[in-house]
């Protein structure tokens, strides 16, 4: 993005929303800002209609603070919650079919790489449990076996959540849902595993109830895929709407998760990501 | 070639209405203008838009994208025309900055967004609204939209081909036809005030 075009006209400025002149005037975009500065400067999610106490839309915003490169990032996304939101994110987002996203992220990647070869472009996948693991799980997989430079990060809130609640292949075995009443008969789908069997280069699961830890994460999965191979992490975002919990009490449900030994936040690094990571935050350290 | 009879007039004409180009209605020549589905010259459709503009009892600008931030070199020229006129005619403006659905988020009082534009026009009674700056397939999709859910008057300011979907519409138009609209509204404000 040329940064030099991102000024409102001047006769315009007095009709102009608030919230895009707070985003000329305090934007995040080239300043190396992260997790540890939000709310000094202007996050790119604008309101979204999520329910209150969405982990999905912490997720979300924290995800948008860790973006190493956010003035030349393009996001895919998929069906679900998620997608209520994206029309409020202020960077170039592209909502595909349920389920496609891998495949129009792979497409889309290759098509950066040759229209601009000199510059950096970094195209993350955002999308759901549902688009990822189930109904997406192909177009996931394959661009994971075609070793495509692309990110892929899973919102996994354990249901299809605004369908009315439905079980997905990431509700644990036994969850009772609205639409799920006899309880899921088959357990939770190990998707960082599979990830790591695929090809991904960098695998990581996490929760938002570790911001700086989410944050590394992510950018260590956006920089893995940069150069060396396709990069996967799992956000565990509970939902309080279908899993009936008080919207405050969504951090502290994950860490009774953790407590209870169903939720570990984990790291696979392949040797070559691992030196192609330790090479640039020994440079980062450096500086 | 044979010439459309469908009109492109005030809806509401119904939740999904026909793209006026499907149905006969071809874009002008260069130095030609669209009146409500006819080919006319530009000044007979420039005099046209300033009787409508005055003729409004709330008329309202909808500068897009590519006038209201300051991408490239004439941008800040055609911008203060466009104030000029705006201040001139006695309307008002309300700005479309990008295209994001921002459902269900959008401000109708502050802002208009091409995918639902009517609810703007919904919350401000507007009865007249003249599109510049806008990219042409979004402004096709407004455009669309208000002739099926409202009964505002539109107009495109279109610096490329023109747009069929509005009422009236110009093409390539840069600071010279701007000149001449607001020429053509202080002619006839005087006109009218005598």
């Amino acid at each position: 993005m040329n940064k030099s075009i991102f000024k409102i006209t001047p006769c315009f400025e007095d009709i102009m929303p608030d919230e895009y002149k707070e985003l000329v005037e305090s934007d995040p975009f080239g300043k190396g800002l992260g997790v540890s500065q939000l709310g000094t400067y202007k996050e790119l999610l604008e309101e979204h209609p999520l329910c209150a106490g969405c982990g999905l839309a912490l997720s979300l915003r924290l995800i948008l603070a860790s973006l190493p490169n956010p003035e030349d990032t393009v996001i895919v996304g998929s069906t679900g919650c998620s997608a209520l939101a994206f029309p409020q994110v202020a960077l170039h987002n592209i909502h595909s079919v349920f389920g496609n996203q891998n495949a129009v992220a792979s497409g889309l990647k290759r098509a950066l790489k040759l229209r601009f070869p000199d510059k950096v472009k970094d195209v993350v996948v955002i999308a759901g449990d549902g688009a990822t693991a189930d109904i997406g799980l192909d177009m996931v997989m394959q661009s994971w076996f075609r070793c495509e430079n692309i990110t892929t990060i899973m919102l996994d809130n354990e249901a299809y959540a605004n369908t009315g609640g439905q079980e997905s292949g990431m509700s644990p075995q036994g969850t009772v849902l609205n639409m799920a009443p006899k309880g899921k008969k088959f357990p939770k789908i190990s998707m960082p595993e599979i990830a790591r069997e695929s090809g991904c280069a960098y695998v990581a699961a996490i929760s938002p109830a570790q911001p700086k830890r989410l944050e590394k994460m992510v950018r260590r999965a956006i920089l893995t895929a940069r150069e060396v191979g396709p990069s996967y992490v799992q956000i565990f975002s509970p939902c309080p709407t279908n899993y009936k919990f008080k919207p405050q009490e969504m951090v502290a449900r994950i860490k009774q998760r953790e407590k209870e030994g169903f939720f570990k936040s984990k790291e696979y690094i392949t040797t070559e990501a691992q030196e192609y990571l330790a090479g640039l935050e020994e440079g980062k350290k450096d500086e | 070639m044979l010439e459309s009879k469908y009109q492109v007039l005030v809806g509401p004409e119904g939740y999904l209405p026909p793209a006026a180009a499907s149905m006969g209605v071809t874009l002008p020549e260069k130095g030609q203008a669209l009146v409500e589905g006819s080919i006319v010259s530009e000044e007979e459709a420039i005099e046209k838009i300033a009787q409508k503009i005055l003729e409004a009892k709330n008329p309202f600008l909808f500068p897009g994208p590519l006038l209201l931030w300051d991408w490239k070199e004439g941008v800040a020229e055609k911008a203060k025309a466009v104030k000029e006129l705006a201040d001139l005619a006695g309307t008002r403006i309300i700005p479309m900055p990008d295209y994001r659905p921002k459902y269900p988020m959008i401000n109708p009082a502050v802002e208009i967004n091409p995918n639902h534009p009517n609810l703007t026009i919904w919350h401000n009674k507007i009865d007249f609204c003249l599109f510049i700056g806008v990219h042409c397939h979004y402004a096709n999709v407004a455009l669309k939209i208000i002739r099926g859910g409202t009964d505002c008057y539109t107009i495109a300011l279109c610096g490329e081909a023109g747009h069929e979907d509005a009422m009236i519409s110009l093409r390539d138009v840069g600071l010279a036809q701007l000149a001449s609209l607001t020429e053509a509204v202080a002619r006839l404000k005087g006109v009218a005030g005598k």
